[in-house]
């Protein structure tokens, strides 16, 4: 059977002629779900999400439900809701198509999240470039307040909540959640050290503090409009609801593709819904959930049990769109952004590229990541100009196994994972660019750095 | 673009609206502090970068030091000390966008905008930059102008891209209309 999208999240904003305003979104049942929440108790609203079993949709993929869990209750210190809408992994664009085309859905599901956990005060962080973004959830905050469905006495349950847009500054640090807070109190995106300083105990102003992505927020909606019993049956046992696949790259048809976790594999979604490789292509390798996530060599084989007992032995084509499938090959779900390579691509090149990204975006406060970005930066380029050596390669190695662990933050990880799986794997082509520059021959024309 | 300039001597005042809006952004949050990134967003709006006077001002503001603010303003690379072209023009330089030929684009804008990457025109009219992934993998390669978010722009295109950016130059309502759905200007 060839694969099928299932928009959950996507279902309204796809429709021809669907509009931003909240007439519309009431038209299409909007706010429905929100008056569910508010005639249930708030840990009745938490149990719905913890039956659920939703994972949060940020790339770390933990239990929505077991993360509101963890929350400080009792320090009669006032509890913060912050929305990480600071979409900036390379690869993932899909928090742009809900802030831009379906505002009030994530806003329903910031209503309801807030309820849940007590907070009368939300926090959406949006990415800085996202100025119109910014523009629209204002206008979609004051309808909401307008209506009833946010800011005083929602919905006449005496219950209130505000909530405001804080733009980020194009740091990617700043999707760290506890990077995200520092910016949030006006300071540098430097993220902090856990423990002691899990958000769920000592978060925003050193209060109780629950961080959860934009597309969660939306999925939160749809677990209230489902029940939550219910909406456990999308999707399969250990990964509900729908992802979202932002494909992007040398593929016929790049785009965003929701399907209901683990219904289909990578194989279908690149072949099927995405129309193959380019014409006379072939795929090469795949970075599955955003660029920090491990890379995926076509021809490889990835063997294994999985956590029910399940044996696989699976292609990259074969291998189910779930995260917990996923992460036996030894990579990650993450937040869905698949990079698709081809044969076109110099693999160096591409390696090179991301080193730079992670370079650039370190936030210099631990000494492993300022200088291990940096040099494998430089390293990889000087491959790409003509002034690598055979012994670099193994040295790309070293560096990344000397970051990744030793930071405060998964920065550290974001930078070694890209090497420490590509390596491994392209060691052969990597070496063959080196010496293909040096003896002057011709190299791939599409560049990448 | 991030280095620490000295303000030039004669910085006209802030306009009164923008010194209007202040206190409104300020009574957004818990601690007046968090302010500081909206109040500098503010100010750059208002100006086109962001001054010593302008960070001393935040800091007034925000009850921090001005050199608390100058750690802000140089952690993020949106914020900038120095004036630039009339149009700004972000490549993106990340991988989806590189895929998709990024590196070419930027190769053909250079030529088309008589402008190198990090500069500024000898005109003034044009500032060509470098960015990181700005959340449109998709539809690369992707240029982010001022407000607008261009899409699939293909490096064969540079030379109509830049012609039709030039074009906006002599548009006395550049960025004054509410966007459309599906435009650059509602994408932005």
């Amino acid at each position: 059977m060839p694969a099928v999208e299932r928009p959950l999240i996507y279902a309204n904003l796809r429709q021809p002629g669907y509009t931003v305003d909240i007439d519309c979104y009431l038209r299409n049942g909007g706010y429905e779900a929100l008056k569910k929440a508010v005639a249930l108790k708030p840990d009745e609203v938490c149990k719905e999400v913890e039956v659920s079993g939703l994972r949060g949709r940020g790339g770390a993929g933990f239990p929505t439900g077991m993360k509101w869990k963890f929350l400080d209750r009792k320090s009669g210190k006032p509890i913060y809701l912050v929305v990480n809408a600071d979409e900036s992994e390379p690869g993932t664009y899909k928090d742009r198509q809900i802030i831009y085309k379906d505002p009030h859905q994530m806003l329903e599901g910031i209503a309801i999240t807030a309820w849940a956990i007590q907070a009368k005060q939300a926090f959406i962080y949006i990415r800085g470039e996202f100025i119109h973004g910014a523009k629209i959830l204002e206008r979609a905050i004051a309808e909401a307040k307008a209506k009833g469905f946010l800011g005083q006495n929602i919905l006449g349950s005496g219950y209130s909540c505000e909530v405001v847009i804080h733009r980020g500054g194009g740091c990617y640090v700043c999707g760290e959640e506890t990077g995200l807070i520092e910016s949030l109190e006006g300071k540098r995106g430097y993220p902090r050290i856990k423990p002691p300083y899990f958000p769920a105990v000592l978060g925003l102003y050193n209060c109780p503090t629950i961080v959860n992505n934009a597309e969660t927020m939306a999925q939160v909606k749809h677990v209230l409009a489902f029940g939550g019993a219910e909406f456990a049956k999308i999707g399969i046992p250990g990964d509900s609801g729908t992802h979202i696949w932002c494909v992007s790259g040398l593929v016929k048809r790049p785009g965003l593709y929701e399907i209901e976790a683990g219904k289909a594999t990578f194989g279908e979604l690149l072949n099927d819904l995405c129309g193959g490789p380019l014409d006379g292509r072939k795929f090469k390798a795949i970075i599955p959930g955003g660029s920090s996530t491990k890379i995926l060599k076509v021809g490889e084989r990835f063997k294994g049990k999985l956590a029910n007992g399940t044996e696989f032995d699976w292609a990259m084509e074969d291998i189910p769109l779930d995260s917990n499938s996923i992460a036996a090959c030894g990579t990650g779900l993450g937040t869905g952004g698949t990079i698709v390579l081809d044969d076109s691509v110099e693999m160096i090149q591409a390696l090179s590229n991301l080193n730079a990204f992670y370079a650039h975006e370190t936030c210099g406060q631990c000494t492993p990541c300022r200088e291990g970005s940096l040099w494998l930066s430089r390293i990889s380029k000087r491959i790409t100009t003509g002034g690598g050596m055979e012994t670099d390669v193994p040295l790309l190695l070293d560096i990344a196994n000397q970051v990744a662990g030793r930071t405060i933050c998964a920065h550290g990880e974001a930078v070694a994972w890209p090497v420490q799986s590509a390596v491994p794997k392209f060691k052969d082509e990597y070496l063959e660019s080196i010496r293909k520059r040096q003896q002057g021959e011709a190299v791939p024309t599409l560049k990448l750095i | 673009m991030k280095e620490i300039s000295n303000s030039p001597a004669a910085t006209r005042a802030l306009k009164p609206e923008t010194l209007a809006q202040a206190p409104a952004l300020i009574a957004q949050y818990p601690q007046q502090r968090s302010a500081t990134m909206p109040l500098l967003h503010l100010v750059q709006e208002d100006r086109g970068y962001i001054t010593q006077e302008d960070m001393t001002w935040v800091a007034e503001l925000v009850g921090v030091t001005p050199m608390q603010v100058l750690e802000v303003v140089t952690f993020y690379p949106m914020y900038r000390q120095s004036p630039i072209g009339r149009r700004h023009v972000r490549v993106c330089r990340t991988l989806s966008c590189a895929l998709r030929g990024s590196y070419a684009l930027m190769e053909n804008l250079e030529q088309s905008l008589n402008c190198k990457r990090g500069e500024t025109s000898p005109d003034g009219d044009f500032t060509l930059e470098f960015v990181e992934c700005i959340a449109d993998c998709g539809c690369g390669p992707v240029v982010h102008v001022d407000h607008a978010m261009h899409e699939n722009v293909k490096p064969e295109d540079a030379g109509k891209f830049a012609a039709q950016l030039k074009a906006t130059l002599k548009d006395s309502s550049y960025g004054q209309n509410p966007p459309v759905p599906g435009t650059p200007e509602w994408n932005g």
